[in-house]
Parts: C-alpha cells; structure tokens; sequence
C-alpha cells in the first residue's frame, strides 16, 4: 500500500466486478495522495469506473495501468485501461451520448471524456481497446468546456 | 443466486420503518450487490405492504452509470407496484459528477434526507406524479385513455 503522497505507478487487473471495486479504490487513493480536491476526485473516480467496466464487459477482461504524470507544477494522474478483446469497429458511433452495445446507459465513453482534461482512444477491430485519461489537480476551476 | 460464492459476500440490508422500506447504500458497491438488491426490493414489496421505498446514498463517494441505472430500475420496477422511491442524501461532489457525465435520472424523486423523504411519502402521495418527466407525462395523458 503507498502511503500517501507517494504515488507510484501501478497496474491493477480487471477481471470481475470485484476488481472494478479495486480499481475505484486505487485510483481515490492516487488522486488525494496527489492532493485532487473532493469534486476532481469523484469525477476521475468516476471516469476510472465507466472506463474499466467497458474494459470488463466489451474488452472481456484486461488492466489499468496508473502512473503520476505531473505538469508544470500541478500534479497529474494518468490511467490507461487496456484490454486485448474485439476492438470498436465504429468509434465515433461508440463515443456518442446515448449509444450502448451493452445495456448500459450509453454514457460510459463520452461521459467519462466530460469528465477528465485528457482522453486518448486507440482501438483495432480485431485487436483490442486502450483508452488512456489524464487529470490534474488545479488550484483555478478550470473553465467549463463549451457545449457541443 | 449463489451470490456469496462469486465473491459477493454481503449483501445490502434492506430494513422496515413502518411500511417504509429503508435502504442505506454505504461505501463500495459491487455490482452485484446492486443488482442483488434490485431483486430483494422487488420481492419484499410483492411479499409485504409497503407504502414507499427510500434509498440512502450518503454513504456512497461515486455513483456511475451503471450504480444510476439500477437505482432508476429499482424506482421504475416499484413504482409499476404502485410503490414510490425517494432517493436521498446524495453527496454535492455526487451531484456535480452526475451532471457532468450526463446522468441526471429524471424519472427519480429526490429528497435531502430520510425525514423529508418520510414526510413526502406520509403527507403527499401526488407528488410523486409531479415528478413525472414532462415528456413522458404528454406521452401517457395523450396516449393513455
């Protein structure tokens, strides 16, 4: 266990929905070692969340891969959910509101992207998904992201 | 369900206050607990008279998409056994993150704490009409007889 304030990087496995559970306390743990305010580290709790369940039930299983990624002198968090499954054949189908494959909401790609500074998708059919998210710690609430 | 042999091994308790449900939803949540306990409301509501159900999420630090559905369902599946849910006690940081993630659950009515909710369930059993998301209330008053 890190203490905090310490944060290294880390991978954690998702196999089952127990996992999801770790995964969700990892990341908590990261982001207030780091010094993330409650509200920022709900929303990277949250993110973290949706993403590893995708890596769960559309990636059939994978990990995530945590690692402090400061910038300048704000302090950063970044998370990487790898799976090795089939891939998102459409991506700018997946990444819309309301879309699900899953019997989900439909809001686990394109919510999670509203709530982190970064989110990078690499996918290949047939290949696997990553999805890697980054979030600092601002002192100014930065400003809101303007409407699409 | 073998819930406890998959690694689930508590599930949530769901108490009576009169013929109150109460459901206090505390720290991490797996989500077969979640779903485990969609079924235990479903069926302690069939089996005994219960009038309102509320669920406490104080104690819960995030609530994604999939934590919002199950408790749409639950609402959805009581209220089609003429029973009402009131959710209370979510968290501001909650509330923001919802928001933002697009997860507003319309069709849930709300309360800040289990006394009011208790208040609205006892004195005010329309109310859970006017909460009824605008759309689905044209949808049922021109469609229905």
């Amino acid at each position: 266990m890190p203490a905090s304030r310490d944060v290294t990087a880390a991978r954690v496995a998702i196999g089952s929905d127990t996992d999801l559970a770790w995964v969700r306390q990892q990341v908590r743990q990261a982001a207030a070692g780091l010094g993330f305010s409650l509200v920022q580290q709900t929303k990277l709790i949250t993110a973290a969340s949706e993403l590893a369940r995708n890596t769960l039930i559309h990636g059939g299983g994978g990990y995530m891969e945590i690692t402090p990624c400061p910038q300048g002198t704000a302090p950063g968090l970044r998370l990487s959910f790898v799976d090795s499954g089939p891939g998102i054949r459409n991506v700018e189908q997946a990444m819309a509101d309301g879309y699900t494959s899953g019997g989900g909401l439909g809001l686990g790609l394109s919510g999670a992207k509203r709530l982190v500074h970064e989110f990078l998708l690499d996918t290949c059919p047939g290949r696997g998904t990553t999805v890697t998210i980054t979030a600092w710690a601002t002192v100014v609430p930065s400003a809101r992201p303007e409407a699409t | 369900m073998n819930r406890a042999a998959a690694g689930h091994p508590l599930a949530v308790p769901v108490l009576a206050l009169g013929d109150v449900l109460l459901v206090t939803l505390q720290g991490e949540l797996h989500d077969g607990m979640a779903e485990q306990l969609q079924q235990d409301i479903a069926q302690r509501i069939a089996r005994s008279t219960v009038s309102g159900v509320v669920i406490d999420i104080s104690g819960v630090d995030i609530v994604d998409s999939f934590l919002g559905r199950v408790l749409s369902d639950i609402a959805a599946g009581a209220r089609l056994m003429a029973v009402r849910t009131v959710l209370v006690g979510m968290r501001p940081a909650v509330a923001i993150t919802m928001v933002e993630l697009g997860l507003t659950l319309p069709g849930l009515v709300t309360a800040l704490d289990t006394e009011r909710a208790l208040d609205m369930l006892a004195t005010a059993p329309q109310l859970a009409a006017v909460s009824v998301p605008a759309e689905r209330k044209e949808a049922r008053d021109a469609g229905l007889p």
